[in-house]
């Protein structure tokens, strides 16, 4: 930005002000709207006060006069929302280049955004509910009567009408009725502009793609969806750029569609990913439709609503905790809910719920569903690091069940407790005794013993305890247990040397001479070569000192930033769960992985925001001394005739190894213009693949690519009607670019 | 964009099968679905799945699976949103969405995928558009047998003209059969709320959260305009308020997109035009604060309090018991009524309860290795285990809110000399109704 000096800001802002409160008073509806909720009218200073916010004036470019307000409210009423027409009194730059998007106002932030207008000079509204108020370095440009304005405190105005909904919501441009099919040309030509190289590499026509996406008013949801997902793409040039793009865009966050709402939140967290501000209040306006969601009737969509909640909480811990009811499981919700929303009510527990969070989530414990009550139950361990003198009390009443699935987990939370929260473990020592009696599995045994083992000085009959492992360790069926039960005892022995020693000598007996298990064997022999190495040698090394259990726990709250996740929102990825996607993506292979590789099929899917830098590099090859024209279609006959009638002009191999993928690799080679004549059907031997390309000059290259799977190399031959070598290395560059970069993919 | 879609019934038989784009394996998938679907572990969900590269998204509706597959890694709420869409726009079509109307309506289904999605992308899923182009019309089984009927015609001679239709009136496909001129112009409209109550042991309440949604089936012709009175005292956020009573107070209201709202704040009329079939009006949520007391209060008892003009149907109360129940006996107030033991809980079927009527059920159940409860003497703290209880039930021609549509008027005149028939219902139903014990 640069900075203006405040006088001429000033200038230029009076009268536009003064244009602005003639249209605005006679807008009807104006009266109700200026009662709304709209809180930043304090923004808008003394001056603008009795007029209503919305009949701000708008700041304008220096040279526009009534005329083109007027022209610009017609359009924005049938534009995007009739809704639009109030918030959205905007003055559009209607110059051939500029972004001409009528800027918006809101009543808060416009006459701070005057100054900034006026030296950007580019003739567009700039202000409405996003807008730039967040740098020092803006905030100085105004003066500084404005600053709390220009600052944006209006976003913590409740803006969001989902709060009352006093304004007919839901007027957004996702009219069913709408005939999306009337359109459809003008999607087409987006999808065919947008997937071009060329058109993203010329930044203008990109541009003007983009502001043609950006006005398409009569798209129904599915429509707005695809756009929103295009735009995606788009990198803004500058800021006053990008905050008109969320000015234009907001509507489409109160959709009545959760997948539109969804798709315009990821947009709008990608594209201000410098602004964290700008981030939050995105994400809370989100709030109500993701609630919504949340309680809807149809499990799936409540199903990816909870997942996403989960994903805003990692980084806004706070962020539903006022709503924490919501997420109180019913008995009729499938299995897979009832988890979600067991996570859901761990993550957002603070002071004022856990009460009740926990009261709910004691009520899950006692479930039907052994697999739910243990998720409850480990949910409260998790709430426990926080709370933990209420979580350790539950879980000691619920021992008192004496009910074997449940006292198992809570044992294993006991575990987990005592490593991260020391300061529980008296109370976890007074509850040990008498349970095990109920655990029969593994990881129960394993966690009690380890108890037994680490804590066996504070707990009275521990040495008995594990003397009952000991006798029936012949009938132990697991190698873990024996190994846990070996280290649990002959910590024990340290510390309570007479109760211990008789038993841990029948065990390493045991498990020296009879156990079958190696690693139980080769630790008891362990064990007692350490022990005959003297009993100070022994608590050097049983003893020595723990990591640091807090420093994990930090590790794991840490907040991870927006920026983190954006671009994963509404897609897949929340909804299968971070781990579970990686395992995914790496089992599908490298096609499916990112946006290195420029083929179409690639450009259409939601993948991340493509680098500016990186198109850039991928069109270098032909941008330069060699210029491919696209659409140069040989017929075969003609092909075949002009190969045979040449000689080789170059010749060479490539290194290859494993298959192709001939519609990769043919996708890839479109996207550089090079024609695919004839190729061979994936896995053939030997694999052969004809090509043909023309530079703008009307030279042909005709190229056969021939790959034999035991040499696993690539040998190419080119051949040209017009010997020329300099566009010939030219060529061979591409080729071996695009074939370098789908070989690493592969590979 | 999505690859395929297919529609399994609840025994897994495919029912409908198309491929959009021939990118991925043929028709076995809807088996491999189903496989990975019933061998899931419990501790995954089932809403998005995958094989190889594919991802299986399904909705489950009226007993149906409807399923995508998609390579790639797409918007999940947009295409559980176009499958429910899907769901809907075949009700409308087929009449009702079961496995019989799909099996008997195949070619429609087909007819209708191919207009909807081309190449696995959405074109539009608008009635209005989609009228056009389908040609096939739809098989119904039974059009109306004078069995569906009996019941209303039973105490009142107007069968015809009855005020009430049958259950089923609304289940026939929206658009007219070219052949069936005489096809009534119905309107039906729906109040139904949801409701889900969290109720301590001491009987205060912790959470009400009611979520309503008025619900338009239209089978006139598109465009016709009506208007819908809501109650006057109707309030939208917490310091409104409305004329002289407590008013009826929701938290948040949410309308469709053709709805307009001009005449709603003054007189809280919306207006629209729907097009034919299916439509949700406006959503509505309230939670924590309930004008009207609720309608089930159980202590020891449960206990019906609602005035004695209106019944409860299928009213159904779960309660879980603690492991180790060996026996049970029961003392209910109705002969016609059972309570069963079955996975761990106890159930007590209800088909019909009166207003005003209260129902005791005494349940002596048998719990050996129990520990006594803790402290000495009587203790009113129930045992471990025991509790929560559900209840799910559905009270007809009653709204938790209040809210009550006062009229809907039609601007259209058809040009036959039968006025459309407009028929409203209110219906509550639990979402989850629980007491702690």
């Amino acid at each position: 930005m640069v900075a203006a000096p405040p006088a001429e800001g000033a200038a230029r802002l009076r009268p536009a002000e003064r244009r602005g409160r003639a249209p605005g008073g006679r807008r009807p509806g104006g009266a109700r709207r200026s009662a709304l909720p709209r809180g930043g009218g304090g923004g808008g200073g003394a001056r603008l006060g009795a007029v209503g916010p919305e009949e701000a004036g708008l700041p304008q470019g220096a040279g526009r006069g009534l005329s083109g307000r007027v022209a610009a409210r017609r359009r924005s009423d049938g534009g995007p929302g009739r809704e639009g027409a109030a918030p959205w009194g905007g003055e559009a730059g209607s110059g051939a280049e500029g972004l001409g998007v009528a800027g918006a106002v809101s009543g808060r932030s416009e006459p701070a955004c005057g100054p900034q207008e006026g030296t950007a000079g580019a003739g567009a509204g700039l202000a409405g509910p996003w807008s730039l108020g967040c740098g020092p370095g803006e905030a100085e440009a105004g003066p500084t009567s404005r600053l709390g304005a220009l600052r944006r405190p209006t976003f913590a105005s409740p803006r969001f009408p989902r709060q009352g909904w006093e304004e007919p919501a839901g007027t957004a441009p996702g009219r069913e009725t709408m005939p999306y099919l009337g359109s459809e040309d003008v999607v087409k030509e987006l999808k065919k502009a947008l997937c071009n190289p060329h058109v993203q590499a010329d930044r203008l026509r990109y541009r003007n793609v983009i502001q043609r996406v950006i006005r398409m008013p009569k798209l129904d949801q599915w429509g707005q969806a695809e756009v929103l997902n295009f735009l995606l793409r788009y990198q803004p040039r500058s800021e006053e750029e990008l905050f008109d793009i969320l000015n234009l865009l907001d509507s489409f966050l109160k959709s009545s569609s959760p997948g539109v709402v969804m798709g315009a939140t990821k947009l709008f967290l990608i594209l201000a990913k410098k602004f964290p501000h700008v981030q939050t209040d995105v994400l809370v306006q989100v709030k109500g439709p993701l609630l919504a969601a949340c309680s809807s009737e149809s499990r799936e969509l409540c199903f990816a609503a909870l997942c996403h909640v989960r994903q805003i909480l990692h980084s806004l811990p706070g962020h539903f905790s006022s709503h924490y009811k919501k997420f109180f499981c019913s008995y009729s919700e499938p299995h897979y809910i009832k988890l979600q929303k067991v996570e859901v009510l761990c993550e957002l527990v603070n002071d004022e719920n856990v009460q009740q969070v926990l009261e709910e989530l004691r009520g899950y414990c006692t479930d039907v569903s052994a697999d739910f009550a243990q998720a409850a139950i480990f949910a409260i361990g998790g709430i426990a690091r926080t709370y933990t003198d209420q979580c350790v009390q539950i879980l000691t009443e619920l021992l008192g069940l004496r009910q074997e699935h449940i006292t198992t987990v809570v044992v294993q939370t006991f575990r987990d407790l005592v490593w991260l929260c020391p300061q529980c473990t008296e109370a976890v020592c007074q509850a040990l005794p008498g349970c095990e009696e109920n655990i029969q599995d593994s990881e129960g045994k394993q966690a009690l013993i380890w108890l037994l083992g680490v804590h066996g000085e504070r707990i009275p009959n521990a040495p008995y305890v594990l003397e009952d492992f000991v006798e029936n360790v012949k009938s132990e069926t697991f190698p873990a247990v024996k190994m846990e039960l070996l280290t649990a005892l002959l910590r024990l022995f340290l510390c309570r040397p007479a109760e211990c020693q008789d038993m841990l000598g029948r065990l390493l007996h045991y498990c020296i001479e009879e156990e079958k298990d190696m690693a139980v064997r080769d630790r008891g022999l362990f064990y007692y070569r350490l022990l005959l190495a003297g009993i100070d040698e022994v608590k050097r090394i049983l003893c020595s000192p723990k990591s640091d259990p807090s420093l994990g726990l930090l590790e794991d709250q840490a907040e991870r930033p927006v920026n983190s996740w954006a671009s994963d929102f509404n897609t897949l990825v929340p909804v299968y769960g971070k781990a579970r996607w990686a395992a995914i993506s790496k089992y599908q292979g490298a096609e499916h992985r990112g946006p290195e590789l420029p083929n179409t099929a690639s450009f259409a899917s939601s993948g991340p925001l493509i680098p500016e830098e990186h198109k850039e590099t991928v069109q270098e090859p032909d941008s330069g001394a060699l210029m491919l024209v696209p659409n140069c279609q040989l017929t075969a006959e003609y092909f075949e005739k002009t190969w045979f009638s040449l000689k080789v002009a170059h010749q060479q191999v490539f290194p290859w190894k494993g298959a192709v993928h001939p519609d990769t690799l043919q996708m890839a080679l479109q996207v550089v213009n090079i024609q695919t004549i004839a190729m061979s059907r994936a896995g053939a031997h030997p694999w052969k693949a004809y090509l043909s390309a023309q530079d703008d000059t009307g030279c042909l290259f005709l190229t056969e690519l021939l790959l034999e799977p035991e040499n696993s190399e690539m040998q190419i031959s080119v051949k040209q009607n017009e010997p020329r070598t300099e566009t010939l290395n030219g060529f061979i560059s591409v080729l071996e670019t695009v074939l370098g970069t789908i070989g690493d993919i592969k590979s | 964009m999505i690859s395929q879609f297919f529609i399994l019934s609840s025994k897994g038989d495919p029912l409908i099968y198309k491929d959009f784009r021939g990118d991925s394996g043929g028709r076995d998938v809807a088996e491999l679905f189903y496989r990975k679907l019933t061998g899931l572990p419990g501790d995954e969900s089932p809403v998005v799945m995958h094989h190889d590269d594919r991802h299986f998204i399904h909705i489950r509706h009226s007993g149906l699976y409807l399923v995508a597959t998609t390579s790639e890694n797409i918007s999940p709420f947009s295409l559980l949103e176009l499958l429910s869409r899907l769901a809907t726009l075949l009700g409308d079509y087929c009449g009702s969405l079961s496995e019989g109307t799909i099996s008997r309506n195949v070619a429609l289904v087909y007819e209708l995928l191919d207009e909807v999605l081309d190449y696995g992308y959405v074109q539009t899923t608008s009635m209005e558009m989609l009228r056009n182009f389908i040609q096939t019309e739809a098989v119904v089984s039974k059009p109306f047998s004078l069995f569906d009927l009996s019941s209303v015609g039973l105490f009142g001679a107007e069968t015809q003209q009855s005020k009430v239709a049958p259950s089923t009136a609304a289940s026939r496909p929206v658009l007219a059969s070219r052949s069936d001129q005489s096809q009534k112009n119905e309107v039906f409209l729906d109040v139904v709320e949801r409701l889900s109550v969290l109720i301590a042991s001491n009987g205060s309440l912790l959470k009400v959260d009611v979520q309503g949604e008025i619900r338009l089936k239209s089978f006139l012709p598109s465009g016709s305009e009506m208007r819908i009175g809501l109650t006057e005292e109707f309030c939208v956020g917490k310091s409104e308020l409305r004329g002289y009573g407590p008013g009826i107070r929701v938290d948040e209201v949410s309308f469709h997109s053709s709805v307009l709202l001009e005449e709603f704040e003054s007189h809280r009329i919306l207006r629209l035009q729907p097009p034919q079939g299916e439509l949700t009006v406006m959503r509505y949520q309230l939670s924590d604060d309930l004008p009207s007391p609720l309608p089930f209060r159980l202590f020891p008892s449960v206990q019906w309090d609602r005035g004695s003009g209106s019944q409860a149907l299928n009213v159904r109360l779960h309660l879980p018991l603690p492991r180790g129940v060996v026996s049970l006996s029961q003392e209910l107030s109705g002969p016609e009524q059972k309570a069963e033991l079955g996975e761990g809980a106890l159930r007590w079927d209800l088909p019909r309860v009166q207003g005003g009527s209260q129902l005791s059920g005494l349940f002596q159940m048998d719990v050996p290795g129990l520990p006594g409860p803790p402290g000495q003497g009587h203790s009113t703290t129930a045992p471990l285990g025991l509790g929560p209880a559900s209840l799910s039930f559905e009270l007809p021609r009653h709204t938790c809110s209040g809210l009550q549509v006062r009229f809907l008027r039609l601007a259209f005149r058809p040009c036959g000399s039968t006025s459309p028939h407009k028929w409203v219902r209110h219906l509550s139903h639990s979402d989850a109704y629980v007491i702690r014990i």
